[in-house]
């Protein structure tokens, strides 16, 4: 099972890396949110991996997960989800501003020639 | 007086000039002069002592642990700096205040000058070397203040510059000696450090700290080959000139190596470095003086060829050549000042400072005339002035001393020194008050005024008072010797007296005097040579090293930041993994202790579903609907994932927060374009995907290293679990993490969600300000999906509303012991709200709305932040949580934990932010040509409307 998630996690870090490196907007956010998952799975997966353990206290029972990564990861995913809508807005105000979703400063002449229409 | 008030009082008086000069340029001097006043009177308070052989300290520990620890001392050696400063201070205030003319800013001076002075006294009274740093640096920002005074003159801020870099480099030399020197011994006390001699030189880190220290005092005190900041520093007002650049700040440099003697000297490095550099800067710099027609290059010149002459006795590591430096650190502190002052005024009543203008001012300024004379024979090295005294005492210094091997190298260098030395001083006096009277002088030179004159005089009366009676001051030379020498060696016998007898210093004396008299007669056809030679341009080295250094820079700055965030991500991303990879494999690891999770078939599907979706989505991410559809794929997968790893809480909060993402980036896609175009070429494309599979291979490789791994140190999580349910009161321990261990972290995370949806909220009111809301009005529709809020999603939504917002409540209240919690309920709620949204229509839900989201927010934060201020009514620390059990009949018992309150708090604030961010979006999307609806649901009318129906199919 280490091996699969081990992977997933490689999966998504190349996908959002590569996303990332777009040249327009979108891409970049969700390479940005793939980022999180991979980041989030990382975090999680530092507790060490353990299948049906108990989660909650109960009477009886001595062997349970280990509740801090995922009490760490779990604001961790909220926050991305707060950091996600920030940056889509920050391009989404961008682009309605300047019609123009490019991540990087064009220059000037490629700009006339292309001419974005909304 | 304490000694923290000593060194405290200059920075403190340095807020007042400023405002004292609003009544008027002498209240705003008289201030100045009086808070130096003080701290010179508090300083003179351990005069007994300190001439009594005490040393007095004061000291708090500041940051013991990093050995930073506020602690001053002074001993003769620290006095008697701190005295010069203090008291050539009270003059150059003095002088200051008729020298400025009405159209400089007074106060602003005032404020410099208090500020470079509190920094001087903190250099000479520090007893850590690392709050010397800071004092130090501050004297060079202070001084770059004061040289760019005149911030009108293009030479003032070259100068100014130039003084900053060079004095600046050399200080961060001397960071990186401080803390060598600190590491080899193992304290930053200088009064420690001062005691183990033997083992800083036999460290094998003593050559490169010396080198460094060396590097900073050479800088400071403009020795060879850094000696060319100075001339151009005298773009200053005079009194800065006099102040900074004949008694203190250039004497920092030399302080330092007085100070560190006892530990640094007497080894071979250290007579050939300082010694060799002393010597060469003193007859280089005084040959260059002798040419230089401007009247204050000249005392630059002769000031850097003094402090070399200082600088190559306290290179000689004997006890006798210390005090020959002591007592010419004092003797040219008096005539070195003295004589700027009198070129300031040479400059302020002539209009000029160029020597081939001026001559003949002896009977137009006679009162000038006198000061100059005396003090200019003075560093000439005639007898009965005090320069004669500290001159002899250097050249027999010199005859003991060998260099390169050779006994005659010194003493010869030394005696053309101060030939050329003599000749200046000759010149000085000669061109500018002999000769005959002109009739071109720029202004009418007079005498200036009693406070222009009287600091400069004062000074001249110590030169010759010292000169005729040397006596008076052998106790001071005395004592100040002895705190430079230390443990290291004997104080010398010696006296300082005027007659030694016919000895071979004398007869150098005598030779520098005579062939000084005789260069000078000689000047004209010298000079000429000397210009057509071309005199050596330091600037001009200086200036190409500067450009080249900058040069570089832009080019390093312009490939690695050229403003593409591209470019900063992959650099990042490269960086990244090539420091993981080294760290990896030049680290050690443990060997791989851990029992691998069998595989379970269900586990595979999820995973195949992950790859293939993120592999697809990749392959068509020019698809952005498509993207979405995939990413929310991958959300579930991953939430499925984490309830398979027993994870529960986060199952819930991933699949809650991948349904309001889902829901944002489609509100975002309503205006964004809806396919992105090719834009990078293919080679690009590669070059991307070889940075991102790097990038995967090293992420997955780590974690699958660290999960085939124990760990290193027991995690903490087993007291987490052991204290959950007695210390916390709940049973699920994560949402007692949250709540109530690592309670702060969550209410600063709530309060970064909440500011989050805020700065949303905030573009989106600039966004409709401005020009954009008209072309978002006026967008033209695309594909209309048939009904904008279809029967069946209004009907749906409105009765599942409840519904959710039941189970949010339930999954809140049950938080604190089972799968749950505040973050979890807020997404829920908050969905349930934005499906009304979503069904019928921005308008008709915010007419519905009562409480403005950000108000929800707030709520939430101060909520949870009263919760944790409760426990202080209770004399616990902040958020310390208490709970109990009630029973109310007919129910069964039940828990109620402050911890709730906390938890009410985070739901608030995240069902506020995400309501915030998600409403931001929606209030975009008005347009002008369709008519608010005040319906629930709505009919499409162009369907109903028989016209139109016509040109569309149904």
């Amino acid at each position: 099972m280490e091996l699969l998630l081990a992977s997933a996690v490689g999966v998504l870090t190349a996908a959002g890396v590569y996303l990332v490196l777009r040249l327009r907007t979108f891409p970049v956010i969700v390479g940005t949110a793939f980022l999180s998952y991979a980041v989030n799975v990382f975090l999680f997966a530092s507790g060490r991996l353990t299948m049906n353990k108990a989660p909650v206290l109960q009477e009886g029972v001595a062997d349970y997960t280990d509740p801090l990564p995922q009490a760490l990861v779990l604001t961790a995913i909220v926050i991305s989800f707060g950091m996600t809508a920030v940056v889509v807005m920050v391009a989404l105000g961008a682009f309605l501003s300047s019609q123009d979703d490019h991540i990087d400063d064009q220059p000037a002449e490629a700009e006339d020639g292309k001419g974005t229409a909304p | 007086m304490s000694l923290f008030l000593i060194v405290a009082l200059p920075f403190l008086g340095a807020l007042l000039p400023g405002l004292m000069i609003r009544a008027g340029r002498s209240a705003c001097a008289s201030t100045t002069l009086f808070i130096t006043l003080l701290a010179f009177i508090g300083l003179m308070t351990h005069l007994p002592a300190v001439m009594a052989g005490e040393v007095v300290t004061a000291g708090i520990d500041w940051l013991p642990a990093l050995g930073l620890n506020f602690n001053l001392f002074v001993d003769g050696l620290g006095l008697f700096f701190a005295a010069l400063i203090l008291g050539i201070g009270l003059l150059i205030i003095t002088y200051a205040r008729f020298y400025l003319s009405r159209d400089d800013n007074m106060g602003e001076f005032y404020t410099y000058l208090l500020l470079f002075q509190g920094a001087m006294v903190g250099i000479v009274l520090c007893d850590n070397i690392l709050m010397l740093l800071v004092f130090w640096e501050l004297t060079s920002l202070s001084s770059f203040l004061l040289i760019g005074f005149w911030k009108h003159l293009p030479e003032g801020r070259q100068g100014a510059r130039m003084a900053l870099a060079v004095t600046g480099m050399g200080g961060l030399a001397m960071i990186g000696g401080m803390l060598l020197l600190g590491q080899i011994v193992g304290s930053y006390d200088l009064t420690v450090i001062l005691e183990h001699r033997d083992e800083i030189q036999a460290s094998p880190l003593y050559v490169p700290a010396l080198l460094l220290i060396l590097l900073g005092c050479f800088t400071k005190s403009a020795q060879f080959p850094f000696h060319f900041w100075l001339p151009h520093a005298m773009a200053a007002p005079t009194p800065v000139s006099a102040y900074l650049h004949s008694a203190t700040m250039v004497k920092a440099g030399i302080f330092l190596m007085a100070r560190m003697w006892p530990v640094l000297s007497g080894t071979e490095i250290w007579v050939v470095l300082v010694t060799g550099i002393g010597l060469l800067t003193m007859v280089m710099a005084a040959v260059i003086a002798l040419f230089k027609n401007d009247l204050k290059a000249l005392l630059a010149f002769s000031t850097v060829s003094h402090l070399g002459l200082i600088t190559m006795l306290l290179g000689t590591g004997t006890a006798f050549g210390a005090m020959a430096a002591v007592f010419h650190i004092l003797n040219h502190a008096t005539f070195k000042a003295a004589l700027f002052m009198s070129a300031g005024i040479v400059d302020h009543e002539a209009g000029t400072r160029d020597i081939t203008r001026l001559g003949g001012l002896r009977r137009l300024m006679p009162v000038t005339f006198v000061i100059a004379t005396i003090a200019s024979l003075s560093m000439a090295g005639i007898p009965f002035f005090n320069g004669f005294l500290s001159k002899e005492m250097m050249l027999e210094e010199t005859l003991h001393t060998t260099l390169f091997g050779s006994p005659y190298l010194v003493p010869v260098l030394a005696t053309v020194g101060a030939l050329f030395s003599a000749a200046y001083s000759f010149r000085y006096v000669a061109h500018t008050f002999l000769g005959k009277e002109r009739d071109d002088y720029p202004g009418h030179p007079h005498d200036p005024g009693f406070g222009m004159w009287a600091p400069p005089a004062l000074l001249v009366v110590l030169v010759v008072g010292i000169g005729v009676a040397p006596f008076l001051a052998e106790p001071l030379v005395k004592q100040v010797t002895a705190a430079v020498l230390g443990n290291a060696a004997e104080l010398p016998y010696a006296h300082l007296k005027i007659w030694h007898g016919l000895n071979t210093a004398l007869a150098m004396s005598a030779a520098a005097v005579v062939g000084g008299l005789l260069l000078l007669l000689a000047f004209a056809p010298l000079a000429r040579a000397w210009a057509a030679g071309g005199p050596p341009a330091a600037k001009t080295l200086y200036d190409g090293v500067i450009w080249a250094a900058v040069t570089v820079a832009q080019r390093i700055t312009g490939r690695l930041h050229d403003g593409a965030l591209t470019r900063y991500a992959a650099i990042f991303a490269v960086t990244v993994v090539a420091v993981g990879a080294h760290a990896w494999f030049s680290g050690r690891t443990g060997a791989p202790a851990r029992e691998m999770l069998p595989i379970q078939p269900m586990a595979v599907v999820g995973w195949v579903l992950l790859v293939a979706a993120t592999g697809v989505l990749i392959y068509n991410h020019r698809n952005r609907f498509l993207v979405l559809v995939l990413m929310g794929i991958v959300g579930l997968v991953i939430s499925v994932g984490f309830a398979l790893f027993s994870a529960p809480d986060l199952a819930l909060t991933q699949l809650s927060v991948e349904v309001v993402t889902v829901i944002l980036l489609l509100l975002a896609l309503n205006f964004l374009p809806r396919t992105t175009p090719v834009q990078s070429p293919p080679g690009r494309r590669f070059r991307d995907g070889v940075i991102s599979i790097a990038a995967g291979l090293g992420a997955g490789g780590l974690i699958y290293a660290l999960m085939i791994r124990d760990f290193v140190a027991a995690p903490i999580s087993g007291y987490h679990l052991e204290n959950s349910y007695y210390g916390g009161g709940g049973t699920n321990v994560v949402n007692v993490i949250l709540v109530d261990f690592r309670g702060f972290d969550t209410f600063g995370e709530i309060i970064v969600l909440g500011i989050a949806a805020l700065i949303i909220y905030a573009i989106t009111e600039a966004l409709l300000s401005s020009p954009v809301r008209a072309r978002l009005l006026n967008r033209p529709i695309e594909d209309v999906a048939g009904d904008a809020h279809p029967m069946m999603m209004v009907v749906v939504t409105r009765v599942m509303m409840p519904v959710v917002l039941l189970v949010g409540v339930y999954i809140f209240l049950r938080g604190h012991n089972e799968p749950g919690g505040g973050f979890i309920a807020g997404l829920v709620v908050a969905i349930a709200v934005v499906m009304q949204y979503m069904a019928s229509g921005y308008a008709w839900a915010d007419a519905r709305q009562r409480y403005p989201y950000h108000g929800i927010i707030g709520t939430g934060v101060l909520v949870a932040g009263l919760t944790g201020i409760g426990a202080w009514f209770f004399g616990s620390e902040f958020l310390t949580s208490a709970f109990g059990y009630f029973r109310i009949p007919p129910f069964q018992k039940f828990e109620l934990a402050t911890a709730m309150g906390f938890d009410l708090g985070v739901f608030l604030c995240v069902v506020g932010a995400v309501m915030l961010s998600l409403e931001s979006f929606s209030r975009l999307a008005r347009r002008s040509d369709t008519e608010v609806s005040e319906y629930a649901m709505d009919i499409d009318p162009s369907r109903d409307d028989p016209d139109a129906a016509d040109g569309k199919e149904g």
